[in-house]
């Protein structure tokens, strides 16, 4: 048998901390679909859908979704919220139903956030 | 919006904003009398008349994160459009009632669109809250509550994949 090396034993202890917050009822992710008047109407709903069809079909019992209002930014709706344990939250902004899709497997699944469908990276600069 | 249970998910949004955990939606198509009416109650805070007159203004918002609010008066305008009229009844600290009624024939009619996917995106959001269900067509009625098939199990301790099927269990087949 091969020897643990030290990258290992992290993963394992990734792992029984994120097996630990799931018993807890924190799940790995959430993921919030902003559904005020503005979300609505430019689609939120199928967003949605879509989400709960992967939920379903990949058979993920550790991922929450949820719906949250209005954040002020009408004109980038349909928007949504990925939140892994530990992690800076995400805000995804412009979505259909195929950039919803690479977000679940790349962010929500795989841990990598799609950053081409981010609303912003980095930070502004002062003088 | 594209349809009218786009609209149905987007005013009980408002009611749960209001504090409401009872909410009930009806819906009634009657094609004897041409009609098709929405009626949306809940148990929130309610508003007084002052606040109802303003709330069908697209420039009153209750909200602080923008201006405008679209929500109630473009669902108006629908049933307006469509040879209709709406009404909100509220009485503060109780709830609210907003009904709105279309000539079904219409050639502005909305369409009803999916509302088992208002439900269930309104079931994601909030769980705790009790969602009634009534789709009524001419002399065939169908019911759905969340209370039905919360007992024992409430929906707020289910993992979202739980609560996925179990609404898809319970929701009415229709044909």
């Amino acid at each position: 048998m091969p020897k643990l090396n030290l990258e290992d034993l992290d993963k394992i202890s990734e792992w029984r901390r994120r097996t630990t917050m799931l018993r807890e009822g924190a799940g790995r992710a959430k993921v919030t679909v902003h559904m005020g008047t503005c979300g609505i109407a430019a689609g939120a709903r199928k967003i949605m859908d879509a989400l709960l069809r992967l939920v379903e079909e990949n058979d993920v019992k550790d991922v929450i979704l949820t719906t949250s209002g209005c954040a002020g930014l009408c004109s980038r709706e349909p928007m949504a919220t990925v939140e892994l344990v530990n992690e800076a939250p995400v805000k995804y902004v412009d979505l259909t139903e195929e950039k919803i899709g690479a977000i679940f497997r790349e962010h929500v699944l795989g841990g990598r956030p799609v950053l081409e469908y981010a609303l912003a990276l980095g930070s502004e600069r002062t003088q | 919006m594209e349809d009218l249970s786009l609209h149905i998910l987007d005013i009980v949004e408002n009611s749960i904003d209001a504090g409401s955990d009872s909410i009930s939606i009806k819906i009634d198509e009657d094609t004897n009398t041409d009609r098709l009416t929405i009626e949306i109650d809940d148990n929130g805070k309610g508003m007084d008349a002052e606040t109802i007159k303003k709330a069908l203004d697209p420039f009153y918002t209750s909200k602080t994160v923008r201006r405008v609010g679209l929500g109630l008066p473009m669902f108006r305008q629908a049933a307006l459009a469509a040879g209709g009229e709406f009404d909100i009844r509220s009485v503060p600290g109780r709830g609210t009632q907003v009904r709105a009624v279309f000539q079904h024939s219409h050639i502005d009619r909305m369409p009803l669109g999916d509302v088992s996917k208002t439900l269930l995106t309104l079931l994601m959001g909030h769980p705790e809250v009790q969602f009634s269900y009534t789709f009524r067509r001419d002399d065939c009625e169908w019911r759905f509550d969340t209370e039905e098939f919360a007992s024992g199990d409430s929906l707020s301790t289910m993992d979202t994949l739980q609560r996925i099927r179990v609404f898809r269990q319970h929701w009415p087949k229709m044909s």
